[in-house]
């Protein structure tokens, strides 16, 4: 990943995270690690519950999640155990010489053990700890249990999301925990900013269920604002025209599915304009998509009969196309669309490999090496020096 | 620190407690992908000045409903104003000489530029990071695009949605027998917004460090593939292909949502174990077919998992939500009720979080911005002030905050250097 002009100190090299989490923290620990932390992943003896999860890949040392392997082959790890007080004073001393301590127990859980915040920062005043729970560290939910389901459900992502003649659905790939983890590591580097600057550290409190709610964007302020309340509509886009037209999103094609829509605007014109000339390329354009004058056309304002004449017209030409295809068109014609990539798409993507997003690691629970996404943090400038 | 103790920041400033209260961030561009990346900062006390132009307009203020009483407008979007709260609003117009040295001199004074403009705007109007770091060494800037200023795909074009798409999370989402549901808005864009707060914070930590500021390229697709990371790691390991499956688990029987009485009430509801199994049965009341020895084990459950869901359903069905999610809890099972948008102002969990925040804005009037997912005691956040009106800070960015005279100041407006 170094690159000419690459800083050469990551971020937080040198600064050591204790992490004591579960599944729903595992990411938060990750992220410090991708910035240059260490850290040590305490585990109870025997390892991390969390490591025989479904699904599992296999190695000729043994078998692991694919979850925890994701999240957790970045880290050293040390067995303890919390139960018993020689390990649990272990902790206190490792804790003495954090940076950061991360958790995930119900909330009072480590207290109760003479190991929570109060302890902790008794002996360390700089210390930043995070907790990641379902609802937070208090509140009417704060020791009710939840996996990702539940998480979903109750911060609404769920509600939006699915075909509208079945029940609501969440992403099929656990998404609450991630998304309160990425959420977390804000809050802890805001944390630590205000250390350096005082010199005193705090408890963050991290809520799953608060992780989920920027996957509203604005669905609730269509509530608050229209007293609409925006439901799952499948492929279809919603909330974009005033008569309340829907614009299908995702076309079947001859591989897999596509994604493209009818948008207004000036790109979307260009867009739209793209399709119908690459249609009449290959003879497929109707004389209604062809009559179109792209400069004057607003997608708002249509009814939806007109666009869905419209959609039941660029339908078949879609299903003669390959992802691949489509996806070197719509470059080069300007169009705004994507493929509904699967995890075999992405893995052959060039843009990935050329921006160095895969690193091999190997993983002794295994006895052989994994693939993982490296890439997300590049930072270019002058040579940091120390 | 910053000095400022007079303006519209004041308050914030002044806030001992405000965790980046020290920070200056100056914002170019529009829509999400830049601007919540400074909501993130300014809800916890940086001062964020978003730079605007009134020759092209936050596509959130023009093209994006809803719109308060339903009518379009550039002061009435809900979209901005929950993306741009607590930020200082300025217009400048790059295409003019005066207008671009004030741009120049707001990064001057500056330690964060956050912007999505078109991949090498910035370079080409001479604000790019190398240019703007001999004026101010440790300057820090994130430029986010969809795929990253390197590479084949470079500088492509594209809207949330589709960018979801690609990253694999529409594949992942509905019903195996079905096309994928499109997820929510533009989904990738606030997980790429979450890694690239965290990256300024980290690059801040950099320069404290080393005394030098850098430049952060930021490709959404990428922040967006460190959350699909366990699918890409069982693909590259097994070559399987994981797809959408509704609402079901790999392990966990049943595990679903269920209908309950009324039109649209749904219940999530999961088990885990067999211990958990032997809770629910009892919170149903011990049904017979609940009884059945084949139901006993997780992979008993698994195998009868669509006769399990209809009997599910048939419990549910005539029960209200509430009561359905209260038995479950009580009998700590897994259950939660699917919030709809007006139910997540009315959970009294979220409530009690204060997950969204009450601004009064001149022409939208009372409406609720989000609040960062986590709470910082020593430093709560500071949402304070409602979105920014266009161009509503001009005198105060441009005469407080540079110096720049009044009528200098009225000099610059006339010649249009402030469009």
């Amino acid at each position: 990943m170094a690159e000419p002009g690459a800083a050469e100190v990551a971020p937080l090299e040198g600064l050591l995270a204790l992490d004591l989490t579960g599944e729903l923290g595992w990411l938060l620990g990750k992220i410090l690690a991708d910035l240059g932390a260490t850290v040590l992943k305490i585990d109870p003896p025997g390892g991390d519950p969390g490591r025989d999860q479904a699904p599992l890949i296999h190695g000729p040392a043994g078998s692991v999640g694919a979850t925890w392997v994701a999240f957790n082959a970045c880290k050293q790890r040390l067995d303890l155990d919390l139960a018993v007080a020689g390990d649990r004073a272990r902790l206190l001393e490792l804790a003495e010489k954090a940076d950061f301590v991360l958790e995930g127990e119900a909330p009072g859980r480590l207290d109760e053990l003479g190991i929570g915040w109060a302890a902790l920062s008794q002996r360390n005043h700089g210390l930043v700890m995070t907790s990641v729970t379902p609802y937070g560290q208090d509140g009417p939910l704060a020791r009710v249990p939840a996996s990702d389901l539940e998480l979903m459900a109750s911060g609404g992502a769920a509600w939006l999301t699915g075909d509208p003649d079945r029940p609501p659905v969440r992403v099929s790939l656990p998404q609450a925990a991630a998304w309160a983890c990425v959420n977390a590591a804000v809050g802890t580097l805001i944390a630590h900013h205000h250390r350096r600057l005082v010199g005193r550290g705090q408890h963050v409190d991290a809520s799953a269920q608060c992780g989920v709610l920027p996957m509203l964007v604005h669905a609730p302020t269509f509530w608050e604002m229209a007293g609409v309340n925006p439901m799952r509509a499948g492929a279809f886009l919603v909330g974009r025209n005033v008569n309340g037209a829907t614009m299908r999103n995702i076309w079947p094609c001859r591989d897999g599915f596509v994604t493209f829509a009818i948008y207004g605007g000036s790109a979307g014109r260009l867009s739209n304009r793209g399709l119908v000339e690459w249609m009449a390329d290959k003879g497929m354009a109707s004389e209604s998509l062809l009559a179109i004058d792209w400069d004057t056309f607003e997608v708002a304002t249509m009814t939806p009969a007109e666009i869905e004449s419209m959609e039941a017209a660029i339908a078949p030409f879609f299903l003669t196309l390959t992802k691949r295809e489509f996806l070197e068109q719509t470059e080069a014609r300007r169009m705004l669309g994507y493929v509904v990539a699967t995890a075999e798409d992405i893995a052959a993507d060039p843009q990935l490999t050329a921006r160095a997003v895969w690193a091999d690691t190997y993983l002794p629970e295994l006895g052989k090496a994994v693939r993982l996404p490296v890439g997300w943090f590049r930072l270019a400038g002058p040579k940091a020096t120390r | 620190m910053s000095t400022t103790v007079e303006g519209p920041g004041a308050a914030r400033l002044g806030e001992p407690s405000a965790a980046l209260a020290d920070l200056h961030v100056v914002e170019f561009g529009g829509f999400a992908a830049g601007p919540a990346i400074g909501k993130h900062l300014a809800d916890h006390g940086a001062e964020v000045i978003r730079v605007e132009s009134r020759l092209r307009l936050d596509g959130f203020r023009t093209n994006y409903p809803p719109y308060k009483d339903g009518q379009p407008g550039i002061e009435r979007a809900g979209m901005f104003a929950i993306t741009n709260n607590d930020k200082l609003g300025v217009t400048l117009n790059l295409k003019s000489s005066a207008g671009l040295e004030l741009a120049g001199r707001l990064i001057e004074r500056a330690d964060v530029v956050i912007e999505n403009f078109t991949p090498g705007t910035m370079e080409r109007l001479g604000l790019g990071h190398e240019a703007m770091s001999a004026r101010n060494s440790g300057l820090i800037t994130i430029s986010t695009c969809n795929q990253g200023a390197t590479g084949p795909h470079a500088h492509r074009a594209g809207f949330g949605t589709h960018l979801t798409a690609l990253s694999g999370f529409t594949h992942l989402t509905g019903w195996p027998d079905r096309s994928p549901s499109l997820l929510w808005g533009p989904f990738i864009d606030y997980i790429a917004v979450a890694y690239g707060a965290v990256a300024v914070l980290a690059a801040l930590e950099m320069r404290a460090r080393t005394g030098h500021g850098c430049h952060v390229d930021l490709s959404q697709y990428e922040a967006g593939i460190q959350l699909l990371a366990p699918v890409m790691v069982e693909h590259f390991a097994t070559a399987a292909v994981p797809t959408r499956m509704g609402n079901r688990h790999p392990a966990a029987a049943p595990h679903g949502v269920f209908p309950c009485a009324g039109v649209e009430r749904w219940c999530a509801i999961s088990v885990h174990d067999d211990a958990e199994w032997a809770r629910f049965r009892a919170a149903l009341g011990e049904p017979g077919w609940a009884r059945d020895e084949c139901l006993a084990t997780a992979a008993g459950r698994k195998a009868a998992e669509d006769d399990l869901e209809r009997r599910v359903s048939e419990w549910t069905r005539d029960r209200d939500r509430a009561e359905v999610v209260e038995i479950l809890r009580a009998a700590e099972v897994h259950a939660a009720p699917v919030n709809d948008m007006r139910d997540v102002f009315e959970d009294l969990q979220l409530v009690h979080r204060g997950a969204f925040r009450r601004l009064d804005h001149p022409v939208i009037g009372p409406h609720s911005v989000p609040s960062p997912a986590f709470i910082l005691p020593e430093t709560p956040d500071v949402i304070a002030s409602p979105a920014f009106m266009l161009g509503e800070h001009n005198r105060y960015v441009i005469c407080d905050l540079l110096g720049v005279g009044d009528d200098e100041f009225d000099a610059l407006e006339a010649e249009g250097a402030l469009q």
